[in-house]
């Protein structure tokens, strides 16, 4: 409760520095408690390069390991990092999120990642999505684990929504999870027919003996029912929000419709990819700044839209390893280690890079060249299913995960 | 070494002769016990041809009633005895199919790498830090980098296709459901690395010419493909840094033969193979060990441990591949194996063994009591139903030790048992979207040109093929199927199906009436046998593919 009325208060105070203002802010203070909590989570496809996204211009070594990709230090021109906390900056085209960090709404946790040794793209994110590093047999995801582990009397089919064409990792398992390319689509194609040729299957389909089939194809008419009162062909945003016309963006843009329209939306899953920058990365400017660019917008663009109503959201970003800690030959980043998440909302104690800083000379480094891990990846999480989500018992969620000294991300 | 595997399997075969002697009067006993019914009504047949096939076509039923049934399963059981006319002119214009991977690698695949890198290495010459990058889009790639790209993605839309086709419309239906079944059993995903270059070979060679022989051919082809070495990581897997490899103590900075590992040197992309990203550190690599106990043979409560798993590894060390790059083939690589001596399953394995130590884990492996239970259990369940009556595992199990783990007599069990011709069985298993879909394309006797599109389809029901990430393959229970947003799009399927929307595909309905077209399907997939409600929506469709579509996406035929 408390945590909800600071969000108030500083998620004003981040609404005024973006540029708009609080009058609306009163009268859901009342309605707030009512609201279902959300997760939107955000996953960095490909490895981004941390250390150029929450860059650590306190560090000589970050500087002499990357001579043409490094972002200078804050107060060296535009093109600088934007510093949060005198050690840690933004990348600069990242600078619409400080007023988040300032509002304490935007938490970092910086050197974190998996003990796992892979640097296989496909592995990595497996084992992200699993949550079990090493065990690859793990046929569920961690977001499908919580469903399943706090269910839920009245959950409806947009409980768990990926927009995505198929579902992920994370949200495959037992309990029903629901992958959805646009909105808009979802429904009877049956063109002009369309309405005879869905209330037939209706019909068909609540006289079904097999129970799974009877169930299933309720739900999915309930669904299409709920959707269409919802009316997604309306959208605008508000606020003033304006979301990149990406397929990342339209994700996030489509995810505040679910969350405004009340459809029962619990669980939300996005994709941002091409983060795998071997070759010319960029620094300031160049291809890692574009994407970083795209990136915080759909962020900054979903907490505008969604106002007071990110009392009750968390925003969660991952990306399956970090990158080397010195360039390449080809001023880019090969596969490394460690890497930044970020976790952004009402109840979040932000406004804090959290975990320890391992440093990055050379004898720092995770075998010689990446950077370390102090925080495993599943403190995180486990942090944001019991803090945001109010799952006390996560250890049917992260199997094999003993738990480690809490970060203190919520409450 | 070989001598000594040589003994090994004559010892096992001294055995297997005692044990099939002895397992004659058994034998004659399941013949007597035979549950296939000498006058079948329809939905008898149709459960046949739904059970050990894709599903009936028009005219299928009277053809087995004709033969007869039990005549029927038994030419299933020997499919190169099955003359299969049609299929070859369907499969002609896949001309990678039969494609040896060497020439994959060097035709279709090394050329789209080498396209990508140079569009890399142009952009990063072209592009001064000044200037912002585009991430790359398709109408920025140059025609030759287009080109090699629909090389590389040409020898999989073929592969995928010949999988579409083949089960649609191979006479040999039951081997088109036990490549299905073994694929997936041993399951690699194309989506990791280079194991996609190895995908064709893989299933033609290592999975298809073994689907009903013996089921320790099919784990030694697996455990020496590429595909299976790649995704599982055992090409990698070398002794860990103390142990004694077949050329002396082990020196740990030596690296894999032909990749330089100098710490203090950044390698570039340029520098490395593809695969290098995915390189662990030099040392013992579990992942296959792990899989093949867990999931290949023994099954997760199979009584194995993690010393077990330990030890499976460091016999399998040095199982690698000649040069993943190149389209190689399989190596044993003395340099990487740990010759120390091992204890796998309580059985010793001699130190010096080589190569031949992993065949010894395999021989261990596939006589366990474990693995029978585990590949009989999960044969009864694609067969019978999601959780199969034990007494019939229990047979089937027996028939597998009893065999040497012939694979054809456990599918006989299975199949010619009075559990499969229960009543409780019939409908009992939900389709998979595979399944689905090539049903619906036999059932309305459709005529496929071109099976891209029910690629696409099968990645919107969620089962994209060859797309199955975990080595665990594609769950075979109805829950795993039965979601929302995947049973509307078995509906919309059947919709665009039925009224022509899938490009290259026309099924005969199309020239009949509403309700000859729908009285034939119902008769043809279904024997008529349909809920009032379903029959009553059918009823009132007065256009063609409307009927055909509200019998397409009925709850009773997402059954089999």
């Amino acid at each position: 409760m408390i945590s909800r009325r600071i969000f108030l208060k500083n998620g004003g105070l981040a609404l005024v520095s973006l540029g708009f203002a609080p009058e609306f802010l009163a009268r859901t203070v009342a309605a707030a408690d009512s609201r279902r909590r959300v997760l939107v989570t955000v996953f960095q496809r490909g490895a981004v390069d941390g250390l150029n996204m929450i860059v650590p211009f306190g560090e000589r070594d970050y500087y002499s390991a990357r001579p043409s990709i490094a972002i200078a230090r804050p107060g060296s021109g535009a093109d600088a990092a934007v510093d949060l906390d005198g050690f840690f900056g933004l990348h600069p085209r990242m600078a619409h999120l400080k007023p988040l960090f300032d509002a304490r709404d935007l938490a970092i946790v910086h050197a974190c990642g998996s003990h796992d040794e892979t640097r296989s793209h496909f592995d990595a994110q497996d084992y992200m999505e699993t949550a079990t590093p090493g065990v690859k047999s793990t046929q569920t995801g961690w977001l499908n684990r919580y469903l399943h582990a706090k269910e839920h009397q009245k959950a409806t089919p947009f409980r768990a929504v990926a927009l995505a064409p198929q579902l992920p990792r994370a949200l495959q398992g037992i309990a029903p999870a629901l992958a959805i390319g646009q909105i808009g689509q979802f429904g009877i194609r049956a063109g002009q027919a369309t309405e005879m040729v869905q209330s037939s299957f209706e019909s068909e389909y609540a006289a079904a003996a097999n129970s799974v089939l009877h169930k299933t194809g309720r739900e999915a008419f309930d669904a299409i029912k709920m959707l269409k009162e919802a009316d997604p062909s309306k959208y605008s945003p508000e606020n003033g929000a304006e979301y990149p016309r990406t397929g990342y963006g339209e994700a996030l843009k489509q995810i505040a419709q679910l969350i405004k329209a009340d459809v029962g939306l619990e669980v939300a899953f996005a994709e941002s990819g091409n983060w795998d920058h071997h070759v010319n990365e960029g620094a300031a400017l160049g291809q890692i700044a574009n994407r970083l660019d795209d990136f915080s917008r759909g962020i900054t663009a979903l907490v505008r839209d969604l106002g007071p109503r990110m009392a009750d959201v968390v925003v969660l970003t991952m990306s399956e390893f970090g990158r080397a800690v010195a360039e390449n030959g080809n001023r880019g980043t090969d596969h490394g280690h460690g890497n930044a998440m970020m976790v952004i909302g009402g109840g979040v104690r932000g406004g804090k890079v959290y975990g320890r800083w391992p440093g990055l000379a050379r004898e720092q480094r995770h075998e010689g060249r990446d950077l370390a891990i102090t925080t495993d990846f599943r403190a995180v999480f486990s942090e944001v299913v019991s803090g945001h989500l109010g799952l006390k018992d996560t250890k049917n969620v992260f199997p094999g995960f003993s738990g480690s000294a809490p970060l203190g991300l919520f409450g | 070494m070989h001598a000594f595997r040589h003994r090994y399997r004559l010892l096992t075969s001294a055995v297997l002769v005692a044990a099939i002697s002895l397992a004659q009067p058994s034998l004659d006993a399941q013949k007597t016990k035979s549950g296939v019914p000498s006058n079948p009504d329809d939905k008898t047949i149709i459960h046949v041809l739904n059970r050990i096939g894709f599903g009936p076509r028009p005219g299928d039923v009277a053809r087995v009633r004709a033969m007869g049934l039990a005549t029927y399963i038994e030419q299933q059981l020997y499919p190169q005895k099955i003359d299969n006319p049609q299929l070859a002119p369907r499969l002609a214009s896949l001309e990678t199919l039969g494609t040896s991977t060497r020439e994959l690698a060097q035709e279709y695949f090394l050329p789209a790498q080498m396209a990508r890198r140079d569009e890399m290495r142009r952009r990063a010459q072209q592009n001064p830090s000044m200037e912002p990058a585009e991430p790359p889009r398709p109408e920025r790639r140059s025609s030759e980098q287009v080109t090699a790209e629909r090389g590389a993605r040409q020898v999989l839309t073929d592969l995928m296709q010949q999988k579409i086709l083949r089960a649609s419309y191979s006479e040999r239906q039951l081997e088109e459901v036990m490549v299905d079944f073994w694929f997936n059993h041993f399951n690699v995903f194309v989506g990791k690395g280079q194991t996609r270059v190895y995908l064709s070979e893989y299933e033609r060679d290592a999975i298809r010419p073994h689907v009903l022989g013996k089921f320790r051919d099919l784990l030694q082809k697996t455990a020496e493909s590429p595909a299976m070495l790649f995704y599982l990581d055992n090409w990698q897997s070398s002794a860990p840094a103390d142990a004694m490899t077949m050329n002396g103590p082990n020196r740990p900075q030596r690296g894999r033969p032909g990749i330089r590992r100098d710490p203090n040197r950044t390698a570039t992309l340029a520098d490395l193979p593809p695969a290098a990203q995915n390189r662990r550190p030099r040392g013992l690599n579990e992942n296959y060990a792990r899989e093949l106990m867990e999931l290949h043979t023994l099954g997760v409560d199979g009584g194995y441990t993690q010393k077990d798993v330990q030890e499976v590894a460091r016999a399998l060390t040095g199982w690698t591949i000649a040069n993943p790059r190149q389209g190689g083939g399989f190596q044993f690589e003395p340099r990487m194996h740990d010759n120390g001596e091992k204890t796998v399953l309580g059985h010793k394995i001699k130190a010096g063994g080589g190569k031949a130590d992993g065949d010894q884990v395999l021989d261990i492996l596939s006589t366990h009591p474990s693995t029978a239970r585990y590949i009989s259990m999960k044969l009864a369940r694609r067969f019978v139903s999601d959780e199969p009556p034990a007494a019939l595992v229990d047979r089937a199990a027996k028939r597998f030790r009893e065999t040497d783990g012939d694979i054809r007599e456990v599918v006989r069990t299975i199949v010619t048992s009075p559990e499969f011709f229960a009543t409780e069985a019939y409908r009992a298993k939900v389709k998979t979207p595979f399944e689905f879909v090539v049903s619906a394309i036999r059932a309305t006797g459709a005529d496929a040109s071109n099976a891209l599109p029910v690629v696409q389809t099968l990645r919107d029901l969620g089962m994209p093929l060859y797309g199955c990430q975990p080595p665990t393959g594609y769950s075979d229970r109805a829950e795993a199927w039965v979601n929302t947003g995947a049973l509307l799009n078995r509906m919309n399927f059947a919709v665009a199906l039925a009224s022509g929307r899938m490009r290259g595909i026309s099924p005969a309905t199309f020239s009949q009436s509403a309700s000859d077209a729908s009285a034939s399907l119902v008769s043809v997939a279904l024997a008529g046998d349909l809920s009032e409600a379903t029959a009553t929506t059918v009823a009132k469709a007065t256009a063609t593919p409307q009927a055909v579509a509200l019998v397409l996406g009925s709850p009773e035929f997402q059954k089999r």
